[in-house]
């Protein structure tokens, strides 16, 4: 498999740590090697959480600048604060719904129109799929699950080569039983989004 | 059962790098297990934590870095084998013992873990630690990717006992915090109890005995080199002209940097993973077959210093270089880009990368700086003091989650260097200005160094008010526990101490006991401490509200909402206290009911007593 870097970056709380573990063992059970990297500490504060996944041929685990194979933002604001991660060939997947920081929510900041934001993106790369993702969580059975969603778009898109039966295997064996059925359900909706 | 407690040698697992190392130190027999919680070697200790409920394994919490690896140290003089985890700042606490365990020596072996965080994500600087080891003599590993992360903990135990000297495992965030596939060993049984053997000669420090510890410790650091000469990670790959050498986590960098490149060919590359003692002969051996060599690696010019010392004792004048190659320098972390564009230049190779996307006809777009949680109590104590001292007075402040407070609007915090500074930095405040200074500090941190700085200002008669943040956890790092902490919710049993009983202890005369949800006691209560002539110290105690919800204490509230005709828009609630509960829509204040935990503190702040709970 060709080398594959992925970007993911949420709002602390909003889950992206869980998807990324997901996806790197994933991609393990399909005896592809990945490492997958975080930063810890600031997610329950509200602050910006990145983590990457890097699979195929490559040790290195972080993304540098230019060279996300794909970007997953589950926040608008925070996927055109990545941005810098792609190049113009890259792929981003972003959630249209936005989190507002308290600085905007003060009146310390504007948050731009989610239309400009989404229009300066697909001017950059060359493929973007966007979908809204809290509001699939919902018809899901769970606010919590904008993860699963996310992944699932991450795997409806083809970008990186894990089928969703895999995936869903890992979600099934790796997650809480009792969020299983809105986690898998979450997860079909955001495939179903990104095909 | 514990995933780290599979018991499939052979199976492959994606961990943590953390959870690597821990399940190195099964591996390896480990019997004994201390720490102080610091990002980023916080995920080993909590292993333990959970392991050693399951296991006979002994852990504890100490109350700081000093204290955790003196308690190592008798565990390791009886011993057994004992691992010690820490941040960077965190050796700088134990650093005293460390220089003169290295004399005496352990018979149980002892790995310390020491993560540095370059890049400082979540640290007051990103000093570089290898240094430790060159101060104190002790052995440095430097493992380079997850399967390293647990092998070389492994080795470390064994190189530990070999030469009787703890061993310090170095790592970086990047290491600790990055999930790879590990093929697990086989856990091997430990002993529970050791015993201590008496030999004051080796063992109690007084200087005629050090004299023959020193001459025996530099001995010991010729038995080190001849190991680390033949160390299988001290590892030289490639047949090429162009010397590369890397530590850490660079290692990834350049050995993808020479695949991109297409470069392998004429690379010779060196991988340091003993990086003290240095495998001198080894190096030496490696600049007379290179032409010019690139050190990668992080932070200082360690490696880089000690290479071109290497290089003139033997006659060797190849170019030798690290920093002020391309955007190699002595800040931050480097990243793959950064060393495949260095590695390029260096030796004149064409770059391939892909360029970024062009970003500057971006719009400024708002911060995402992290927030005290909604409903933190800090908050409310924060707003109190606040309301009472104003903005003049003088805030030293202290390491833990309420550092957040110094950003806007709450901005109350104006000095902190390391755990503990703010009591005794107030001393020093208040006695050399007439300005009015109020302390900050956590529950853990108090326990951690405060302690020390609040009997300095009662036994030199300071005057000052401390306030003791109390939430009931070692919250930012995870929700530890510390010494007054509740633990039973946690499922262990250990004893509280109480913080009140120490501060009275230390002789503080002036203590109050306040409630931070409770805002006219707790002002009430801020005005009487302002008024008394010497250290007063408020204790705001208020359980942590995710703490109190992730161990089933957290008692429910009705959410907090704004009633819009009483609202007379004065903004008091979102200007003062920016909880991230709040949002404006439409210029008018909201409260998000899925976050607000009905904590009344912004009911008591609005002016109009527009804040109501909420009707269903």
């Amino acid at each position: 498999m060709d080398t594959k870097r992925c970007v993911f970056v949420a709002v602390g709380g909003q889950g992206n740590l869980l998807a990324t573990n997901l996806l790197g063992q994933a991609a393990l059970a399909n005896g592809i090697p990945a490492v997958v990297s975080e930063i810890h500490g600031m997610a329950q504060r509200g602050g910006v959480v990145e983590s990457a996944v890097l699979m195929g041929n490559v040790t290195s685990p972080i993304v540098s600048t230019g060279e996300a194979d794909v970007l997953v933002g589950f926040e608008p604001l925070e996927t055109l604060r990545t941005l810098g991660k792609c190049n113009r060939e890259s792929l981003v997947i972003t959630n249209l719904q936005p989190l507002p920081p308290f600085t905007v929510s003060i009146g310390q900041g504007v948050y731009p129109s989610v239309d400009e934001m989404l229009e300066l993106i697909s001017k950059k790369v060359s493929k973007v799929i966007s979908l809204r993702g809290n509001d699939l969580a919902e018809e899901a059975g769970n606010a919590l699950s904008l993860n699963m969603v996310m992944l699932g778009a991450l795997i409806g898109s083809g970008a990186v080569g894990i089928s969703a039966d895999s995936m869903k295997e890992v979600i099934s064996t790796s997650t809480k039983k009792a969020f299983l059925e809105s986690n898998l359900k979450a997860f079909d909706l955001g495939l179903d989004a990104a095909r | 059962m514990h995933k780290l407690l599979t018991d499939s040698p052979g199976k492959e697992m994606l961990l943590l790098g953390n959870e690597a190392i821990a399940r190195g130190a099964l591996e390896a027999g480990v019997s004994f297990a201390t720490c102080y919680p610091g990002t980023p070697s916080s995920e080993i200790p909590e292993q333990f934590f959970r392991i050693s409920q399951e296991t006979d394994l002994y852990f504890e919490y100490s109350t700081n870095e000093k204290v955790a690896l003196e308690v190592g140290a008798g565990a390791a003089e009886c011993g057994l084998r004992t691992m010690v985890t820490m941040k960077h700042v965190g050796l700088n606490v134990a650093a005293d013992p460390l220089m003169t365990l290295a004399y005496a020596g352990v018979k149980g072996g002892m790995v310390i873990v020491n993560a540095d965080d370059p890049s400082l994500f979540s640290s007051q600087n990103e000093q570089d630690n290898r240094y430790y080891a060159r101060l104190s003599g002790l052995p440095m590993l430097e493992p380079a990717t997850t399967q390293e992360m647990k092998d070389m903990t492994v080795e470390a135990f064994e190189l530990s006992e070999e030469l009787g000297l703890p061993v310090i495992l170095r790592t970086t965030t990047r290491l600790n915090h990055v999930r790879g596939p590990v093929k697990l060993g086989e856990l091997k049984p430990f002993k529970t109890k050791g015993e201590f053997v008496k030999n004051p000669f080796k063992l109690v420090t007084v200087p005629a005995v050090s004299r023959v510890l020193h001459k025996e410790l530099l001995e010991k650091y010729d038995k080190a080199l001849a190991k680390s000469e033949a160390w299988p990670e001290n590892r030289i790959t490639g047949e090429g002209a162009w010397g590369i050498v890397a530590n850490g986590v660079g290692v990834n960098y350049a050995r993808d940097a020479v695949a991109d490149l297409g470069i392998a060919d004429k690379v010779r590359f060196f991988q340091v993973g003993c990086s003290w003692p240095l495998p001198k002969q080894k190096i030496v051996d490696f600049l007379k077959s290179v032409e010019k060599v690139l050190v990668v690696e992080e932070l200082e010019p360690v490696m880089e210093t000690d290479f071109k010392a290497l290089a003139q004792e033997n006659g060797i004048t190849i170019p030798i270089k690290g920093k002020g190659v391309g955007g190699l320098s002595r800040l931050y972390e480097y990243d793959p880009g950064m060393v495949r564009q260095a590695v390029a230049d260096y030796f004149g190779v064409p770059s391939k990368g892909k360029a970024a996307v062009d970003l500057s006809d971006l719009p400024a777009l708002p911060g995402r700086p992290p927030n005290l949680c909604a409903g933190c109590p800090h908050r409310a104590t924060y707003y109190a003091v606040k309301k009472v001292y104003g903005t003049e007075t003088i805030y030293p402040t202290d390491i833990g989650c309420y550092t957040l407070g110094v950003l806007p609007p709450i901005s109350m915090a104006d000095f902190v260097i390391c755990m503990g500074s703010s009591v005794s930095s107030g001393c020093g405040i208040s006695e050399a200005s007439d300005q009015k200074v109020v302390s900050f500090i956590g529950d853990s941190t108090f326990f951690h160094s405060g302690i020390t700085g609040l009997i300095d200002a009662v036994h030199n008669n300071h005057k000052f008010t401390l306030v003791i943040l109390d939430n009931g956890t070692t919250a930012m790092t995870g929700h530890q526990p510390h010494p007054s902490v509740n633990a039973e919710p946690m499922g262990v049993e250990l004893t509280q101490v109480s913080i009140e009983d120490v501060v009275r202890g230390c002789g503080v005369k002036d203590v109050h006991v306040v409630k931070p949800y409770k805002l006219n006691k707790t002002i009430e209560a801020v005005k009487a401490s302002m008024e008394y002539d010497g250290i007063s110290v408020i204790i705001s105690e208020e359980l942590c509200p995710l703490f109190a919800k992730a161990t089933k204490q957290f008692r429910k509230a009705k959410p907090f909402q704004v009633n819009l005709e009483k609202c007379k828009d004065h903004r008091d609630c979102i200007n003062l206290l920016a909880c991230p509960a709040m949002y404006l829509k439409e210029e008018r204040v909201y409260i998000d009911k899925n976050l607000c935990i009905g904590c009344a503190v912004c009911a008591q702040v609005c002016p109009e007593n527009a804040i109501l709970p909420a009707r269903d």
